[in-house]
């Protein structure tokens, strides 16, 4: 018999009992659809925290001031002054093989005035080369220029939870505020970028040149920095940066070959690792339940296909006695297995691919269907036909066809 | 075919019951031969020898001039879909399955095309006056009507012998002669066949009379008055009206 006969054979047999047919084939169902939407799900969960890994500025390093041990009696991070613009300088000159921007930032905090409304917000003076570095787009308005920091003129750019607080829905652009006592002019607004990925609201802030935050509005006249961001070239090079900019700095701040770091380097990758991690773990222990279902709607087809082979004996003893071969039976009984399995594979790719779209709406993540693991999916369901049903084909292939013919 | 002192012995635990002792049996192309014989007589164990379904324990079995005897599993099969066409008492047809369907069944293992299948298969309902209910399952046909499929069935592969084992048990008196009208018929057509029965009425349709006892042939003639179901339905007509 061919396949394509045994295949419409199968078919015909399925679907004269089709309560049974979609009872034994519910288990391989539930199996499938929880591995695709469970894969799609993990996906998609690592997928938002790539992005919000990448909305932070990906292949960042942060440089920070260290502490340092005086008498015995260690600062905290940050307490020394030791990190400066022309560290900054330095590694922008004389490693731009693998650092792609930087931008030094300090921080101040203040009110902001508009009119009768204000807003206590938080202050960054930087470079221009800052929303490169945090990979931020601008909404409106332009990016104040080299000309600008180094004369330190009175502009700034807003973020958008300051302009909404000030402005509402006029536009800010060309307007004067006050930042503390110091007027200044708004040339930019900030493109929303939301939470970060600890609850923070990312745009409430204000952004001004360095040397404007720095020497009006602070009033100083010093050139430490509160740190340093850092763009690498890429992903693969953040390593060679980070040892790059540490003997740079080492060698700029004459420290002792014995003696430690006087700043620190921070990088994202180590958090995104702790993430990623966290979701190859939920993903596997999903996985698993995903196969334990597997192989319970495995039996669950062994099961139906051993009463089904009974409960046909006589058609066994018919088919043998018309010149049926014990393996034309045992392919017929198989085929219908795998049938039962892929048909019911199919259903769960179906149901878990909705699913898994369905999560991802709601959740706020990219649906991430991955074929190869919906085309292996469907390779294990049938492999899981196949099992479940040779012992049964089996057994009906054995027959004796005059003990079947009689059978009642 | 050719039978020679075949002997059929079945273990039940630890006895041996002997089924056939020693038969003995010619059946030429072209014969018409009834088995007769009470149960237990070896008749069915005999027929189940025939038909190829099963293998003797001792002796010859020559069909066509190859000895089946030394068939593997495979090889019976492969004899019984080409060789043998089956009748059986019960019609033993499968369920919720059309008349065309049921008689595609044996060319289904012979690889036959799926168009010549089709078409065979309502050649053959008609050759036996069923071209019109192709498409009815079973549980719509009558009893006589289902035997005809099945007969239908055992022709379809144009076997050499065409084997009934009780083909008119569980039908009526009416249905009955009709339906050995049909084996008359194809038997008038060259047909080789071997029919069981413990019905002496029934036998006496066929040309040779064989009959079992205790798994032994206890005699074996010619029907001398045969019965032409022909006439038989014509005169149960004449006496109806």
């Amino acid at each position: 018999m061919n396949l394509l006969a045994s295949l419409r054979t199968a078919l015909r047999a399925l679907r004269k009992n089709k309560l049974r047919s979609l009872l034994a084939m519910l288990g391989i169902v539930i199996a499938v659809a929880a591995v695709v939407a469970t894969v799609a799900i993990g996906e998609g969960a690592k997928a938002k925290v790539a992005a919000q890994m990448a909305s932070l500025g990906s292949n960042l390093l942060i440089v920070l001031p260290g502490s340092i041990n005086t008498h015995g009696v260690s600062t905290g991070a940050g307490a020394t002054q030791n990190l400066t613009r022309e560290d900054g300088v330095a590694i922008e000159r004389e490693l731009s093989a693998s650092v792609a921007a930087l931008a030094p930032i300090n921080r101040a905090s203040g009110q902001v005035i508009f009119g009768d409304a204000n807003w206590s917000t938080s202050i960054q003076g930087t470079t221009p080369a800052y929303l490169d570095v945090r990979q931020w787009a601008l909404e409106s308005g332009e990016m104040f220029g080299r000309e600008e920091d180094a004369a330190a003129a009175k502009v700034c750019l807003l973020g958008k939870t300051v302009v909404d607080k000030l402005f509402g829905d006029n536009n800010p652009i060309g307007e004067q505020i006050r930042v503390r006592h110091m007027p200044c002019k708004v040339v930019g607004v900030l493109a929303a970028k939301g939470q970060g990925s600890w609850g923070q609201d990312q745009d409430d802030l204000v952004v001004m040149p360095w040397t404007t935050l720095v020497r009006r509005l602070n009033g100083s006249q010093a050139d430490t920095v509160g740190q340093l961001m850092i763009e690498a070239r890429s992903p693969q090079m953040i390593d060679d940066a980070q040892r790059e900019i540490t003997a740079l700095l080492r060698q700029r701040h004459h420290t002792g070959e014995a003696a430690e770091n006087d700043f620190q380097i921070r990088n994202l990758t180590e958090m995104q690792n702790a993430a990623n991690e966290q979701t190859k773990t939920l993903s596997l222990l999903l996985g698993s339940v995903a196969l334990i279902s597997l192989i319970v709607g495995a039996i669950g087809i062994a099961n139906v296909m051993l009463v089904s082979v009974t409960e046909r004996t006589r058609e066994i003893g018919i088919r043998m006695a018309v010149g049926a071969r014990g393996r034309d039976v045992l392919v017929q009984f198989l085929t219908e297995a795998v049938l039962l399995a892929t048909v019911g594979g199919a259903i769960g790719l179906g149901l878990g691919s909705g699913a898994a779209k369905y999560m991802a709406v709601q959740a706020q993540w990219p649906a991430l269907l991955s074929p190869p693991v919906m085309a292996a999916t469907m390779g294990l369901a049938g492999l899981a036909g196949i099992i479940a049903g040779f012992y049964p084909a089996l057994r009906a292939s054995r027959l004796d066809p005059i003990d079947a013919l009689r059978f009642e | 075919m050719r039978a020679t002192a075949i002997e059929k012995i079945y273990r039940m635990g630890d006895m041996t019951v002997p089924a056939l002792r020693g038969v003995t049996l010619d059946v030429y192309a072209g014969e018409f031969v009834a088995v007769m014989g009470s149960s237990g007589s070896g008749k069915s164990t005999f027929m189940n020898l025939v038909g190829c379904l099963d293998k003797p324990t001792k002796g010859a079995y020559l069909l066509d001039g190859d000895d089946v005897s030394r068939f593997s599993r495979d090889q019976l099969a492969s004899a019984r879909g080409q060789h043998i066409g089956f009748v059986f008492q019960g019609f033993n047809l499968l369920p919720r399955t059309t008349a065309l369907e049921n008689v595609e069944l044996p060319m289904l293992y012979q690889g036959v095309a799926r168009k010549e299948r089709e078409q065979r298969a309502a050649e053959a309902l008609t050759r036996v006056g069923l071209g019109d209910r192709q498409g009815h399952s079973p549980a719509q046909l009558s009893g006589g009507q289902q035997q005809r499929v099945a007969i239908a069935r055992a022709l379809v592969n144009r076997p050499k012998l065409l084997l009934a084992d009780e083909p008119t048990g569980n039908l009526d008196s009416a249905t009955s002669v009709e339906v050995m009208g049909i084996f008359q018929e194809l038997n008038d057509q060259g047909l080789t066949i071997l029919l069981v029965t413990h019905e002496p009425d029934i036998a006496d349709h066929a040309r040779r009379v064989v009959v079992f006892k205790d798994g032994l042939v206890l005699s074996d003639h010619q029907v001398s008055r045969r019965k032409i179901a022909r006439d038989e339905i014509a005169a149960l007509k004449a006496s109806a009206s």
